[in-house]
């Protein structure tokens, strides 16, 4: 305890799991001093709308906050914007700013996220060669596609890595009138997170829409003009022309604060169910902790808005000693034109793959599930388009274990609360 | 500025103004009223924004999407009071609204 026995907490990372965090400290009690230290200039905000929403200019910065400004304020919770903490000092407890000022903790939470992974490509350091991960990449992603067309064509951006970044930046792009080519080494897009005919149907229902796919295709270089990128040489020596090229390669864990204080780290920052480190007086939530996934008996990463809420609850309960929030399974959604895809579970250790409805672009509207199943018929995973009860049946099913008729949970005129009862 | 009274399932009333075209879900999201978890922001992906609507307000606060329908009737302790406050945009007509949460979402 520091000065007069209130408890301080610090928060490192501003952003959905950090801004969370402070909030349910507050929900559920703890009334001592929050300091919350992000390195970005504005408070927490939500990172989903930036490719979707935002992107396309349908949001604004109001709605993109997590809490006003009057928040933190109101329940005495320092913001420490723009700031970068050099290091952390476990021993004397205190985490050390860029600049030498020192921030003295009792409990810390660290929740620093992921950074876009780069990969060492010729050009990479051209003037709009993007990422998206911030407002600020959004915001220079926006200003890249709606600068007005040279020699008559309309804008393009050149997306390289075909996976749910990619594939939200080119949807966004196409609504904001600008063309896509979307460049991806595999022979299929979400190739590492999707199963075959959803990256299928995703490709159809994009090129639908005018994207346009270099599919297997390597990437030797980005092209330059004084200073600005130009286009994509692809590894067969074909230039694709671009005004912008967005790299959206996948996600590193910003673990290196913990790892340099003598954290275990692997891929991310260890944790437990609490979200306790292997320090008990440091919590690691969100993005970038590596985390028991109870449904599925191993650890991994979860990087997605649920999981970071999930954790924030963690750690909170664990703080002020609450009993700890039941065990989520794990969730995702992304939104493409007119596409909702919910995604819950993962596909450990399933061994076959079901589909419920008709997965090709259809008039009216898709909708359709992939169900991955065990060899025992127990629901891992579930991939729905447009299909919220199969979505919402599936998450009850991969928390229950309970088996389902594959030949029941197949046919669509069955309803999905037949099929789970 | 019309005001939503948020009543958690303890009973406690917590009276907030809430602009006009938020949503009843960011309302309380941006004053940090517990009970509302809202994981996915508003897209109706996740039911985790679930309250039951005062009986004298149900008509005034409208019906449910489809969408909204289906998500429903797969989140727990569901009544036919239920709504996701997501989906009910606060307007000058709503004010004295009166939301119940559940005692936990997800």
């Amino acid at each position: 305890m520091s000065d007069a026995g209130v408890e301080h907490i610090v928060i490192v990372g501003a952003g959905h799991a950090g801004g969370s965090a402070a909030a349910f400290l507050r929900q559920y009690g703890f009334a001592g001093p929050i300091t919350i230290i992000g390195d970005e200039p504005i408070a927490p905000y939500q990172r989903p709308p930036l490719s979707k929403a935002w992107l396309k200019g349908e949001a604004d910065g109001e709605s993109l906050m997590l809490r006003p400004l009057s928040f933190y304020a109101e329940n005495n919770i320092t913001l420490r914007l723009d700031t970068r903490v050099e290091r952390l000092d476990r021993a004397a407890k205190v985490v050390v700013l860029k600049g030498g000022e020192t921030i003295p903790y009792d409990t810390l939470i660290l929740a620093t996220g992921r950074r876009a992974r780069r990969i060492p490509l010729p050009g990479i350091e051209l003037h709009d060669v993007l990422e998206l991960r911030t407002a600020a990449d959004a915001d220079r992603l926006k200003a890249a596609l709606s600068a007005p067309p040279v020699g008559g064509r309309a804008r393009r951006l050149a997306v390289i890595g075909g996976g749910y970044i990619g594939l939200e930046a080119a949807a966004s792009t196409r609504a904001l009138g600008a063309e896509a080519v979307v460049i991806e080494k595999e022979q299929r897009v979400l190739a590492r997170v999707a199963c075959e005919a959803l990256s299928t149907f995703f490709q159809d229902y994009h090129r639908a829409k005018g994207v346009v796919f270099e599919l297997g295709a390597g990437v030797e270089r980005i092209e330059g003009e004084d200073g600005r990128a130009v286009g994509v040489r692809l590894s067969d020596q074909r230039l694709i022309e671009a005004d912008a090229v967005l790299v959206g390669v996948g996600a590193v864990a910003n673990d290196e604060l913990a790892s340099q204080a003598g954290l275990e780290c692997e891929n991310g920052i260890l944790v437990d169910l609490t979200t306790k480190t292997s320090d008990p007086a440091v919590y690691a939530i969100g993005d970038c902790s590596r985390r028991p996934l109870p449904h599925y008996e191993r650890i991994g990463h979860l990087e997605s808005v649920p999981n970071a809420l999930e954790q924030a609850k963690q750690a909170a309960s664990d703080i002020t000693g609450r009993a700890p929030p039941p065990h989520e399974v794990p969730w995702f959604w992304s939104d493409q034109y007119d596409l909702k895809l919910q995604i819950a579970g993962l596909p450990h250790d399933a061994t076959q793959i079901l589909i419920r409805g008709e997965p090709t672009p259809t008039v009216g509207g898709a909708r359709f599930a992939v169900f991955h199943l065990t060899a025992d018929n127990r629901v891992q995973a579930v991939e729905a388009i447009n299909a919220a009860p199969e979505f919402m049946a599936g998450r009850q099913l991969i928390a229950s274990r309970k088996p389902v008729a594959p030949d029941k949970l197949r046919d669509m005129s069955i309803s999905m609360k037949e099929v789970a009862a | 500025m019309p005001t939503i009274i948020y009543i958690d399932h303890a009973g406690t009333e917590r009276p907030i103004e809430v602009k006009t075209g938020l949503t009843v879900m960011e309302g309380a999201i941006k004053h940090n009223v517990p009970g509302i978890d809202a994981d996915c922001g508003g897209a109706c992906a996740c039911a985790t924004c679930h309250v039951y609507v005062d009986a004298a307000w149900l008509d005034k606060v409208g019906t449910a999407s489809a969408m909204e329908e289906s998500m429903l009737d797969f989140a727990e302790g569901v009544e036919p009071n239920s709504r996701l406050s997501c989906q009910i945009k606060v307007t000058d007509a709503l004010d004295g609204l009166k939301v119940t949460t559940p005692e936990s979402q997800h």
